[in-house]
């Protein structure tokens, strides 16, 4: 755990308390027992964003608290410990490419709007299964925008979206010209193909010329916080499993070889601790962003995959159930692992921004 | 606006800082900068120049080879963060510290806790002046991860101990002056049997042979005790005390082991600038082999988040005033991307990465090779990775014994 402020000590005890006491895995259950496309629920979303969290990024002129993204992803990782399902993470994703490239008017306009709720808001750049920024067909005329968004997070509860065309980022309003087609994947969460065609758009003229790339290291930093939640639940929940299972008339605690793989993963863990807090404070000190992100995401990638693997061979039967949780840690895994940047794409961009 | 407490800190810190640069100005040699410092471990033969004695002589006089040691000792009798100023500003204009070896990183802060009055003024002064070389009796033929079932016993006999048996894997042992020896005085208990000494390695009865090891060197030295007589003076805590005071030593020496910077430096250069003179590049400077150049970034990244994990042990036990959880972790991952290292720079420079001798090797092949095979027993010494894991499932994750 990295040293934190006073202030970000208690946002995390907060989000602590909340993910645990309101939205234990048991929420995420009746989310997907009410089968709903949006596949969140609207009051938890409203007391989340009454606590400040949609607004953690967001400067206080606009509505926001402005504790920078290390503050974010302290909430981010205690949701994702709970899988608790929300927009939050899609919808600070946008609120952060509002802010690298919106005009003064976008920001004032939007902004308060994602901080209290109101609006949700996600991002949409790929076209097909795999992250690839450099393959947008999407294109604009006359403020139009048209084209095919695969697999876009949160798509269903979405009312504004941050579309990435040929030439650059653009807010879209849902409307006119927007329909969408449910993508259901394992983790049982909101994604859609979203097609658009001539729907109204409205450019992101600021930020730099990688505005892109900008905002999708926020995307890799906000979701290896989510991942890191989620290898840290596993970890532990399969720990306390270790320890109370009995054969052999032994605790399974008490096997070396369990110990030592228990060992290894405790140390990956930590691994993936240091990359995703460097990451996140990268982002707040403004320095190092891209490489800090990849190397963030490429850890989350490498530990969560292995953790969520273990979780369930060290929980044995049990954990190939669906009465156990454990199960469904491994199929949002794997989501996220592919979203923004799969772990071969990661490496690709690590090589690539290390000059070989 | 500062407060005054806080100017006040910054005038007294701006005044050390001065002090600092008038004795680097006044005693370090133009012809030693950036030298690094190939003396500092103690633990290989004496090759030092008149001029390097100088400087040696120079920093230990002020204590500044070991600042945060008190001063009635010998030590600098600093605060940690003008130990890490002069640091700082050795490292500015290239100089060295010329304090070192095991004296240092293990067996003084040791003693420093543990040693009697009469003790500490012996010993610790000769360490700050870099005069006397420490070697750690603690590894015998079937004591190794099993350290607590060492044999070499110790006899009382009135005013001194006889002590017989046999050390190994002794770092430095052919160069050593001292030896700071776990040893058994009790076969009734195997922890608390243990005592903790002080043994003159020119003593009657002690005798050292070099082991050549895979590399081709001879770092460690099998010793041997026969009625060697160790006065008693040089005990060190009460009989049977030694199984603690060995632990908290070894926990010095995992520190050293595992330390981020000493890991940086052993790695330098960046595998991927290595493999850009071995191996074909295109016009946009990548590899053209794309599964070496996947190798390649997939430990630096893993590297990467260990380098962030040193830094973040730190930070913690900082914040904490205790050593952090994850200290634990940092032994056996970096000693194994150390040597995961080394593999894949022979990867990239195929035969040419695996030459013993010869002229048509370069000085840093044949050394990378060296390391290569050295780097082995990473792994193994200072608690070997099994070890480690063993201490992390049971000490930090409660996992229960296996026995």
């Amino acid at each position: 755990m990295a040293v934190l402020s006073e202030e970000q000590e208690m946002l995390r005890d907060m989000a602590r308390d909340w993910a645990t006491k309101e939205s234990p895995v048991s929420e995420f259950r009746k989310v997907r027992a009410a089968g709903q496309p949006q596949a969140y629920n609207s009051s938890a979303y409203a007391a989340m964003t009454e606590m400040g969290w949609a607004g953690i990024i967001i400067p206080e002129a606009h509505g926001g608290s402005d504790f920078g993204f290390m503050s974010a992803g302290l909430v981010v990782e205690e949701l994702g410990k709970t899988l608790t399902a929300s927009p939050l993470v899609a919808t600070t994703i946008a609120a952060s490419a509002i802010l690298l490239g919106g005009s003064d008017e976008q920001k004032a306009k939007w902004l308060p709007r994602l901080a209290s709720g109101k609006t949700v808001a996600t991002l949409a750049v790929d076209e097909g299964a795999h992250c690839d920024p450099s393959a947008i067909e999407t294109s604009v005329a006359g403020g139009k925008l048209t084209g095919k968004k695969a697999f876009v997070h949160e798509a269903h509860g979405a009312n504004l979206f941050v579309v990435a065309a040929k030439d650059g980022l653009y807010l879209v309003e849902k409307g006119d010209g927007i329909s969408l087609t449910t993508r259901k994947l394992t983790d049982q969460r909101s994604h859609a193909d979203v097609s658009f065609a001539g729907a109204a758009a409205e450019k992101l003229e600021g930020g730099s010329d990688s505005l892109l790339d900008d905002v999708l290291d926020r995307a890799r930093v906000l979701s290896a916080a989510e991942m890191l939640g989620m290898a840290q639940a596993v970890f532990d929940t399969t720990l306390d499993y270790l320890k109370q299972r009995v054969q052999f008339n032994q605790v399974l605690a008490t096997f070396q070889a369990l110990q030592h793989r228990m060992a290894d993963l405790f140390a990956d863990l930590a691994q993936m601790r240091s990359a995703v807090e460097a990451g996140l404070q990268a982002v707040d000190s403004d320095f190092g962003i891209a490489r800090a992100a990849t190397i963030a995401k490429a850890e989350a990638n490498r530990v969560l995959h292995a953790i969520s693997n273990q979780g369930i061979q060290l929980h044995g039967g049990i954990g190939m159930t669906d009465e156990f949780n454990v199960g469904f840690y491994l199929k949002r895994a794997r989501v996220l692992e592919a979203s923004w940047g799969s772990s071969s794409y990661l490496k690709d961009r690590f090589a690539q921004l290390s000059g070989y | 606006m500062p407060t005054h407490l806080e100017s006040d800190v910054q005038a007294s810190e701006d005044a050390f800082r001065t002090e600092v640069h008038h004795f680097l100005a006044a005693h370090f040699p133009d012809e030693l900068r950036g030298t690094g410092n190939m003396l500092a471990g103690l633990d290989g033969p004496t090759n030092e120049t008149p001029v390097q004695k100088k400087w040696r002589e120079a920093v230990g006089e002020r204590g500044w080879g070991t600042p945060t040691w008190p001063k009635e000792y010998g030590g600098g009798g600093l605060t940690k963060g003008q130990a890490r100023l002069i640091e700082h500003e050795f490292a500015k204009v290239g100089a060295y510290n010329p304090i070192g070896g095991m004296g240092v990183m293990m067996f003084g802060p040791t003693l420093l806790e543990y040693g009697d009055e009469k003790q500490k003024l012996e010993h610790i002064p000769p360490i700050c002046r870099g005069e006397i070389r420490w070697c750690q009796g603690y590894s015998e033929p079937n004591a190794g991860s099993d350290l607590a079932n060492l044999q070499t016993f110790a006899v009382d006999k009135g005013d001194h101990y006889l002590v017989n048996g046999q050390k190994t894997w002794t770092s430095g042992g052919q160069w050593a002056d001292k030896c700071f020896a776990i040893v058994r005085t009790d076969r009734s208990d195997k922890h608390k049997g243990i005592s903790f000494m002080l043994i003159d390695m020119d003593a009657p009865g002690v005798e050292v042979r070099p082991i050549t090891m895979i590399s081709g060197t001879s770092p460690f030295c099998e010793t041997f005790f026969t009625d060697v007589k160790v006065p008693k003076e040089n005990l060190v805590g009460r009989e049977g005390q030694g199984w603690t005071i060995g632990k908290r030593l070894l926990q010095h020496e995992r520190t050293n082991i595992s330390g981020g910077e000493r890991l940086a430096g052993m790695m330098g250069q960046s595998l991927a600038d290595v493999a850009k003179k071995y191996c074909e590049t295109g016009g946009d400077g990548a590899l053209v082999n794309k599964v070496l150049r996947d190798k390649i970034a997939d430990f630096e990244i893993r590297w990467n988040s260990f380098l962030l994990t040193a830094r973040r042990a730190v930070e913690e036990s900082k914040a904490q005033g205790g050593v952090s959880e994850i200290s634990s972790v940092l032994k056996k991952v970096g000693t194994k991307l150390a040597q995961e290292r080394s593999e894949l720079l022979i990867e990239i420079r195929g035969l040419q990465g695996l030459g013993w001798e010869g002229d048509e090797f370069g000085d840093d092949e044949l050394e990378d090779v060296r390391g290569w095979l050295f780097g082995k027993a990473a792994t193994i010494y200072g608690g070997s990775t099994e070890v480690q894991n063993n201490i992390i499932a049971k000490r930090v994750l409660g996992m229960l014994d296996h026995q």
